[in-house]
């Protein structure tokens, strides 16, 4: 804190959840950090590893059950198509306040200079090969790799 | 608040941001660039005039726009203005801070 006088350095962010709402809450946070001047690098672990799977980041979806903000009864939620047509409502929101698809928004990111890397236990867990992830992450790493990659002053970390 | 600068005096706001872009010339760009440690090349200056451009039609700017605008691509905005590439031109080009989160 003396050190950088409590200025935000780098944000290291981790992504943990495929569901839209998580996955842009991350990529907005990022990005708005590079905007700032501000370093920023994402690690994508657990379901987060969706959002940087080829076949998979053009699929995501907003969560309608389990989400009270969804305001609709839980029942109604889990019908068939309630999560593709909450999803296409606010893809359509999105599209109208000039917010990138997934797939975008990661070249964005890095072209950006964001650092994006993979969960290697995670990727394990799931049976994923770096091939199945999009040709511009940065590479695998172990947690505790990427500790290392956040370490100097002026670090924050953020979990999604 | 009046600041001087290049031999003028111009109205900026209390971040630094020019509030009146009728006083702006490209010798107040090349100095408030120099503020910024920027050394404006061709490029540079092609950059400010799209924003200008954009900022007199009345064209919110984000990054994502500024990528698709043909101009120049996001890689090289963030390579010509490294630090905060949006507010950094845009306060070198005389026009507002850009409120984009994108």
């Amino acid at each position: 804190m003396e050190e950088t006088k409590g200025r935000i350095r780098k944000m290291m962010i981790i992504l943990s959840k495929a569901t839209l709402e998580n996955v842009y809450a991350a990529f907005v946070l990022a990005n708005g950090a590079r905007m700032e001047g501000i370093e920023a690098e994402m690690f994508f672990t657990f379901f987060g590893l969706e959002a940087i799977h080829k076949k998979k980041l053009e699929h995501l979806h907003v969560a309608t059950v389990g989400n009270p903000a969804m305001h609709m009864p839980t029942m109604l939620g889990g019908l068939p198509g309630m999560e593709a047509l909450a999803t296409s409502m606010m893809k359509k929101e999105m599209e109208k306040i000039d917010m990138p698809d997934v797939h975008e928004f990661l070249e964005i990111l890095k072209a950006s200079g964001v650092k994006l890397w993979a969960c290697k236990l995670a990727m394990d867990m799931f049976h994923y090969q770096r091939e199945d992830l999009i040709d511009d992450l940065d590479g695998v790493l172990t947690v505790g790799d990427f500790y290392h990659q956040g370490s100097g002053e002026g670090t924050h970390m953020l979990f999604v | 608040m009046d600041k001087t600068i290049a031999g003028k005096t111009i109205r900026v706001n209390e971040e630094g941001f020019m509030t009146d872009f009728s006083q702006w010339d490209k010798a107040v760009g090349e100095s408030l660039a120099a503020e910024a440690n920027i050394t404006l090349t061709p490029r540079h200056w092609e950059v400010l005039g799209y924003l200008q451009s954009e900022y007199k039609n009345n064209v919110a700017l984000s990054i994502r726009k500024v990528g698709k605008s043909g101009v120049v691509d996001i890689k090289e905005f963030y390579a010509l203005f490294p630090t905060a590439p949006l507010k950094t031109a845009a306060k070198i080009a005389g026009i507002p801070k850009p409120a984009s989160c994108i």
